[in-house]
């Protein structure tokens, strides 16, 4: 039987590689939770052991009963009528048999009926889950508004919401967008108000909302009347049954089976989560960063859906008596798409681990706080994580979702004719993963959050140290790349800050930025060949490929070919 | 709350037959299938999972079958059963489906205390659909075979449709009453993670053996009441355990003698024009007849 676990040679590889000793002690209290709880672990073997089994389920699930419905939820659609939004059947069966296997809460704690699982191992299974049906990864996905509650809110929202997230009882939405604040979250206007009770409630209106028919609602407004920035919202909770009405869903290219609501609220009433004014600045930022990462889990499940057709197809399709997949032209794609897709998931667990470091960090610290602990330790090393999760976010969700545009874009060229039809899967998945660069945050706004640690070249010291080290034999040649890449990359850099130009700088930072990626993919792909030879085709393919294009965006930066932005009024309108 | 008892069977995997695994003769070479959870048995426990679900009650699954028929109890588990107990015993090698009910009877009295027994229809190796109804003959129990749904339990009243040959027809009986499940009566639910990490280190009597063998600090009288104390330990019974007529067990309990195995080839081959009238019809039938394919 399939399984899209077992299956996947190279999510074996890194499950077995992955390093997260740390981020488990911490969520199992030094594995104190095995004595409350029978499905807890009692060491980290134990902990890995348990979310291997559990890989099996979600594996078998998303192959065997997920996947094969995909297609029909996609023509179903969603439906609305009347302000009732109805998911497709196949939709309301995932959800259903999601709950019964308990996955509805994987990331919140087992008090509130979670599995405690780390988001690392989280991201695991919504990459999974969108391999088999990309749209239900927006419910599915959007595990991380319970853990939001729980993170910011207080311990009666926590016993008042978590449990039936856990249960599946409900489902969440997070309702930041507006017909005015898409990109620019500064700009929300929905307003937050108090009666003389204190009650909080909501009025205005949100759109674009992913599945914002859910239960429970987490929502961006602005409760302190007269402002106009960031300053002045508040992030809040409510029942969408309490007064929010879904006026209408979109009609989308893709992910058919996702909600994507304009909702009214009608003075409904809501909780504030968290402190007043920190809605956007402090938590809305913060969820960003599990936000990103289920986004890109999205886009990777996809690429692996796609390659799989394309793989699939090119050996099935014979052309000039033999298959298609033995002709270079065709073959050379289909190693650019494994080698791309591979790339991908080393940055993804590496993004993904850095989430989960910083979130952990965060969490030791609270507790310590609460035991009248010291933290200094902590501090430092906190602020060093979150460096380092705050460049891979934006720069795994950057990545990864690109490549899922062109890996669905090859997939879909080595079909041919018939990929352009409704009837294979392929059409789909490319039309699926159109949105994933464009929500939480445009590929644009990725290179914007990411450009600052670029330019201030964070990982430095780590580059150092690979460079400083012995790579062998054939590695000994990519490690050169490398360094010749950091080298075009310290030599740009120099050259975009002296020119202190902020408009020259806003268009070099895409280029910046990816010069760096290659950088930190780079080395991860390096360190991997070492200990499996096949992951040295990948690593060449990938290093040399990063040098060519390299170069080219040094060429970009510094031929001047961007002076043109001053003149864009004439070009354009010309 | 009713309390069931689920009869279940580790079977090779015929769904996925490759082509090494075909022997000469046409038999299918059973040490190179991968041993699954009969299908049918799996939706039989579900349909028990269901009537706990809405009543409330207690599961327990039992298998007889060699050691490694383990790895589907602990499956049971993860889907729900409060417990699951392996009948195992060299001595029950070869038993056909007389002395397979037979056994499974003894034991089922030996649990005692059920309202129902829950089975699959049939097993997808041997496709006999009689232990079921063998081992509800034994136990002298009312039988609904083939049921599709149950309607209604009321007391100790079930009522219950079953599937026949161009229809289905409605049932009622009382408890207690053995039951055996079509494939399309409900879909079987999948393991529930929570389940599958607390129960993931349970163990049958052969398996602490085994662990005890490999190590002399640990004893395995020790070891089964430590796994019995987590709740872990899969209860086994042996022949002498069930105290059975070790006639009655096994090759020595079995009178189906395999006579003859047949390699049926199924191919392709001359196309005959039947018009479709009254006469064209007749003369189908009698073609049909003469084949041995009706009648």
């Amino acid at each position: 039987m399939a399984n899209y676990f077992l299956d996947n040679s190279d999510i074996q590889f890194h499950f077995k590689r992955m390093h997260l000793q740390e981020t488990v002690a911490i969520a199992e209290d030094d594995y104190a939770q095995s004595k409350h709880y029978k499905d807890a672990p009692v060491d980290y073997d134990d902990a890995m052991e348990n979310y291997r089994k559990v890989f099996e389920v979600i594996g078998d699930l998303s192959a065997n009963r997920i996947a094969p419905r995909a297609a029909e939820v996609d023509h179903e659609g969603v439906q609305w009528h009347d302000g009732a939004v109805t998911y497709a059947a196949g939709t309301r069966k995932n959800l259903e048999e999601l709950s019964k296997a308990d996955l509805m809460g994987m990331i919140l704690p087992r008090k509130y009926g979670g599995l405690n699982f780390p988001f690392t191992m989280y991201m695991m299974a919504v990459e999974m889950v969108s391999r088999a049906d990309a749209s239900l990864m927006n419910i599915f996905g959007l595990q991380d508004i319970g853990d939001t509650i729980r993170k910011f809110g207080n311990e009666t929202q926590r016993v008042e919401y978590l449990p039936k997230f856990c249960t599946g009882e409900h489902t969440g939405a997070m309702a930041l967008t507006e017909p005015d604040a898409g990109s620019d979250l500064q700009a929300v206007k929905l307003q937050a108000y108090q009666n003389e009770k204190g009650q909080w409630f909501l009025r205005g209106v949100k759109r674009f909302i992913t599945n914002g028919n859910g239960q429970v609602l987490v929502v961006l407004a602005r409760s302190e009347p007269g402002t106009k920035d960031g300053r002045g919202l508040s992030l809040f909770a409510c029942y969408g049954r309490d007064g929010v009405v879904v006026r209408r869903i979109e009609n989308k290219l893709g992910i058919h089976g996702s909600p994507t609501c304009e909702l009214q609220f009608n003075d409904t009433p809501a909780q504030l989560i968290g402190s007043r004014k920190f809605g956007l600045i402090k938590y809305v930022i913060d969820l960003m960063y599990r936000a990103r990462m289920g986004v890109s889990a999205q886009a990777l499940g996809i690429s692996q859906a796609a390659y799989e057709e394309a793989l699939m197809y090119a050996k099935d399709r014979i052309q000039f008596n033999k298959p298609i997949y033995s002709f270079p032209a065709v073959s050379n794609i289909l190693i650019e798409m494994r080698v791309t897709l591979e790339m991908n998931r080393s940055l993804f667990y590496r993004g993904a681990q850095s989430v989960d470091r910083k979130e952990k960090l965060e969490e030791l610290i609270e507790k310590r706080k609460e035991e009248g602990k010291s933290i200094t330790d902590l501090v430092a090393e906190l602020r060093q994580a979150t460096s380092i999760a705050g460049l891979l976010t934006p720069l795994t969700k950057l990545i990864l979702t690109e490549s899922a545009n062109n890996i669905t874009y090859d997939a879909l060229q080595i079909h041919g004719g018939t990929g352009y039809m409704k009837e294979f899967r392929v059409e789909r998945l490319a039309r699926d993963a159109r949105i994933t660069n464009i929500y939480e945050g445009t590929s644009q706004l990725q290179v914007v959050a990411a450009i600052g640690s670029v330019i201030n070249d964070i990982l430095r010291s780590h580059f150092e140290q690979k460079e400083a080290k012995e790579y062998l034999g054939g590695l000994s040649q990519l490690a050169t790349c490398l360094k010749e890449i950091r080298q075009l990359f310290l030599d740009c850099l120099r050259f975009v800050v002296d020119r202190k130009d902020t408009s020259f700088q806003d268009v070099a930072a895409k280029d910046l930025v990816e010069l760096y990626g290659y950088l930190v993919i780079g080395y991860l792909l390096l360190d991997e060949a070492e200990s499996d030879s096949r992951k040295v085709f990948i690593a060449n393919r990938y290093i040399l490929g990063s040098l060519a294009q390299a170069k080219r965006n040094v060429e970009c930066i510094k031929n001047g070919m961007y002076a043109d932005i001053l003149h864009a009024d004439k070009i354009l309108n010309g | 709350m009713y309390y069931s008892i689920v009869l279940v069977k580790q079977v090779p995997d015929t769904a996925n037959i490759t082509g090494n695994v075909m022997q000469e003769d046409g038999t299918v070479n059973r040490a190179k299938l991968p041993a699954v959870f009969n299908p049918e048995d799996r939706v039989a426990l579900e349909m028990a999972l269901r009537v706990k679900d809405q009543f409330g009650g207690k599961i327990t699954a039992i298998t007889m079958g060699p050691p490694r028929a383990s790895d589907m109890l602990r499956e049971c588990l993860y889907m729900g059963a409060d417990q699951a107990i392996l009948i195992s015993d060299r001595k029950f090698a070869g038993a056909d489906t007389l002395a397979t009910s037979y056994v499974l009877a003894e034991a089922v009295k030996k649990i005692g205390g059920y309202d129902f027994i829950f089975a699959g229809r049939q097993a997808i190796d041997g496709d006999t659909a009689q232990v079921g109804p063998q081992t509800g003959e034994k136990l002298h129990l009312p039988q609904i075979t083939y049921l599709e749904e149950i309607l209604k339990i009321d007391g100790r009243t079930v009522t219950a449709r079953r599937k026949i040959e161009g229809g289905y027809e409605i049932v009622r009986c009382t408890l207690p009453v053995l039951v055996t499940v079509i494939k399309d009566a409900v879909e079987p639910r999948p393991f529930s993670a929570r389940r599958v990490m607390s129960h993931k280190g349970a163990k049958s009597l052969m398996e602490i053996e085994k662990m005890a063998e490999g190590n002399s600090l640990l004893y395995v009288d020790q070891l089964v009441h430590e796994y019995e104390s987590r709740e872990l330990f899969i209860k086994t019974l042996t022949m002498d355990d069930l105290k059975l007529d070790p006639e009655r067990c096994g090759v020595a309990g079995s009178p189906t003698k395999v006579y003859k195995v047949e390699s049926v080839v199924l191919s392709g081959g001359d196309q005959e024009m039947i018009e479709p009238t009254k006469t064209g019809l007749g003369k189908l039938i009698d073609k049909l007849m003469e084949d041995h394919i009706l009648g």
